[in-house]
């Protein structure tokens, strides 16, 4: 795949609203969605079947993320101590640009053309595939998802399921176009054999397994890679080198805190009660052992987050234990799908990580993009008050912009918000403006500016002849 | 925070909190509400000066706006006794996050104070009034919406459908789906028409299929909003703040 065809990503505004109508307006795009996501959120009810047990789940979960946040420079150190102890060479990168520049000297060093890669959101987040295509070195996914949309030169639309806005129809027409064409593959198990066939190859040829890291535990220098293919467990074995990406938040003290997190991942994210893989990595291949690889590298990337980690509220971002239950249930990303973000993360979590690991000035409108239901909240695992922290978000822009010269949409909100401060907290201005309305609302046209964006699907709202203020005085309610 | 509060002795006197919307746009389900309280005895105390919670400018992004007006509301309720509010999502804003706003500033205790004296209608009439409904009106069917700020903010129960069940000629069907958003969120609906579009036309169809005669809720917000698609799409289902809804099946009028 030459790098000038990788799909990139662009943050505005603008394409977001773009791409969101173009979303709205596909019905096969929507139907995949909704079908998918619908089964997911019934498959996790059947995990977590009762509400109070769930709560005691996630109490025990997010006590564990809590508590290693709230000692992770200390854990860092610790893990990479462990690590090295282990035979792990361990690497920290601040920026995404270190991160890839990192592997891409741990590839050259060992003059490695073929790389193979289990899922891995961090990644995602350095944009590792394109980077090392343009340095010459293949980069092959392994998740059938993953390997799907990698075929069709797309990025994930989910973080758990990446090929998740296709059906098997779709697949099965990129499947005898792109990849066999002789190929009559149709069912899901055909063109599963298809896959596995090719990427056996690449297994046994590739120079580098790259893998993501969900778990990695600092008292014994242990990392945890949950999958449910065994693609990973190949990355990881098989190739001479294996190159792990970790996010810095992923790092928890010791095994005993590993069961609570794994049952509420697994059953959070796919509605499995436990995974299928479940791989523990604690060093290159010894000696007098047959197979392991001979180097292994871990590479600690910030991006951003030592930033979420200065305060309080926005630290709460690096709960994540990257399940993706907030999207399943979220009404916003279940209608538009996650490419219309534009972002490495869709959905609840990505609208909260964007604007903190892109800057607020560059990505704060995603913030505005959810109506604030709360449903992320309820399921979320490790219980990251999401919605609190979209608020958060949405003052510091505010705030932001207030500083900085304000573009006309902007300036024209200060306004509105300026306008209603000074009529709603002047009671004698409130009740001269309630009288208007009352008389005069109803006569506002369907067409008038910002109305007609609520009258496109809506009937305008109709104002009482009487406000409740003139009710009271009229019925002589108390008023003290 | 965990509801509902049922330790509280019903009280001689309470603050009624009308909210903007139902002030401006549902002022009979705002006097309904008054007048379910005032039936069990209670004096209500409406403050003339109470304006907006200042959700609408919070939710937005504009904190310092939302704070003046606030400021303003604690101000006009100073004796110690609770105070009603006919929505969930208001109630919310007052009790969640009144603290946060002014917090380090003089007025912080107050507003604590005043957070922990809100009720919800709804759960005020049950837990504390434990209120007994004698139904006068002709059979209906009725769905429920419940509001998603009332229930996983404010962290309200059951206690508007239990209301409903007191009423013998109600049937009350569930609705598909009921805790999902209606799209309204506030600025949300103009702000992302397009996905608060597709958002309350699920709703619709969802209480489409209920065939129930009425929609009702507790947030003048999803009321104001399911309706509006309601009315647009030509239906005749009736959608109504519960308090009026109420009000109109237990006195003849």
């Amino acid at each position: 795949m030459p790098p000038e065809t990788m799909p990139h990503q662009t943050l505005s505004e603008k394409s977001f609203l773009e791409d969101t109508a173009k979303a709205l307006k596909d019905p096969q795009l929507r139907r995949n969605f909704k079908r998918a996501m619908s089964g997911l959120v019934a498959k996790r009810r059947n995990v977590f079947p009762n509400a109070s047990e769930f709560e005691g789940l996630r109490e025990q979960a997010s006590a564990v993320r809590r508590k290693t946040l709230s000692r992770l420079p200390e854990l860092l150190e610790l893990l990479e101590f462990n690590c090295e102890r282990n035979g792990i060479r361990v690497h920290w990168a601040e920026t995404t640009e270190e991160a890839n520049r990192i592997v891409l000297d741990i590839a050259n060093e060992a003059e490695v053309r073929l790389a193979v890669k289990g899922k891995s959101m961090v990644s995602e987040e350095m944009g590792l595939n394109a980077f090392l295509e343009e340095h010459g070195i293949e980069a092959i996914e392994s998740d059938l998802g993953e390997y799907i949309i990698q075929v069709d030169k797309e990025l994930p639309s989910h973080i758990i399921m990446p090929a998740i806005h296709k059906n098997l129809e779709e697949i099965s027409k990129l499947f005898q176009e792109k990849v066999d064409s002789n190929s009559t593959s149709e069912t899901a198990e055909e063109m599963t054999a298809t896959a596995r066939k090719i990427l056996r190859k690449k297994f046994h040829d590739a120079d580098m397994g790259l893998s993501g890291v969900n778990f990695a535990v600092a008292e014994t220098g242990t990392l945890c890679l949950v999958e449910n293919e065994g693609n990973g467990r190949f990355c990881t074995t098989l190739p001479k080198i294996h190159v792990a990406l970790m996010g810095i938040e992923k790092v928890v003290e010791s095994l005993q805190d590993l069961p609570p997190l794994l049952t509420t991942l697994t059953g959070s994210a796919t509605g499995q009660p436990i995974t299928t893989y479940f791989n523990m990595i604690s060093g290159p291949r010894r000696e007098g052992e047959k197979d392991g690889p001979h180097e292994v590298h871990l590479v600690l990337l910030d991006n951003g987050r030592s930033k979420m980690y200065e305060d309080e509220l926005l630290r709460e971002t690096l709960l994540c234990i990257r399940c993706g239950a907030c999207m399943n249930h979220c009404p916003v990303y279940t209608r538009i799908g996650g490419h219309a973000y534009n972002t490495v993360y869709p959905g609840p979590i990505g609208k909260i990580l964007t604007p903190q690991i892109k800057g607020i000035e560059n990505a704060g409108y995603l913030a505005n993009a959810s109506s604030l239901c709360g449903a992320c909240v309820e399921v979320c695992p490790v219980q990251i008050p999401i919605t609190e922290i979209l608020l958060r978000l949405r003052h510091n822009w505010t705030r932001q912009n207030k500083k900085r010269h304000w573009t006309d949409k902007n300036r024209l909100e200060l306004l509105i918000w300026n306008g209603w401060k000074q009529v709603f907290s002047k009671p004698g201005l409130y009740r001269i403006q309630a009288g208007l309305l009352g008389r005069l609302g109803n006569l506002l046209p369907k067409q008038t500016p910002i109305l007609s964006r609520w009258a496109h699907f809506r009937s305008l709202p109709r104002f009482s002849k009487k406000s409740l203020h003139r009710l009271v005085e009229e019925e002589g309610i108390d008023h003290e | 925070m965990k509801r509902p509060r049922s330790n509280q002795e019903k009280p001689e006197a309470i603050y009624y909190y009308g909210t903007c919307l139902a002030d401006l746009l549902y002022s009979e389900a705002g006097m309904a509400g008054i007048r379910l309280l005032q039936g069990e005895g209670v004096r209500v105390i409406f403050p003339r000066h109470q304006t907006c919670c200042g959700q609408p400018a919070f939710n937005s992004g504009f904190q310092d706006e939302a704070r003046e007006v606030a400021e303003q509301q604690i101000k006009q309720f100073p004796k110690n006794i609770p105070i009603v509010v006919p929505s969930g999502s208001c109630g919310a804003m007052m009790t969640r996050h009144y603290q946060g706003l002014f917090e380090g500033l003089p007025l912080h205790e107050e507003a604590q104070a005043f957070s922990d004296r809100i009720f919800e209608l709804s759960e005020f009439l049950v837990n504390v009034l434990k209120i007994k409904l004698a139904d006068l009106g002709a059979p209906v069917k009725v769905t429920w919406h419940s509001s998603c700020h009332a229930k996983r903010e404010f962290g309200l129960g059951d206690e508007a459908k239990q209301l409903l069940r007191q009423l013998k000629n109600v049937e009350l069907v569930e609705l598909e789906r009921e805790d999902e958003c209606c799209g309204f969120g506030g600025t949300f609906s103009v702000k992302h028409s397009e996905i608060s579009g597709e958002m309350v036309l699920d709703k619709t169809r969802d209480v489409l299929q209920t065939g129930a005669d009425f929609l009702l809720s507790t947030d003048c917000g999803c009321l104001m909003n399911i309706n509006g698609a309601l009315e647009n799409q030509g239906s005749r289902v009736q959608v109504e703040h519960f308090a009026s809804f109420l009000w109109n099946r237990t006195h003849a009028s």
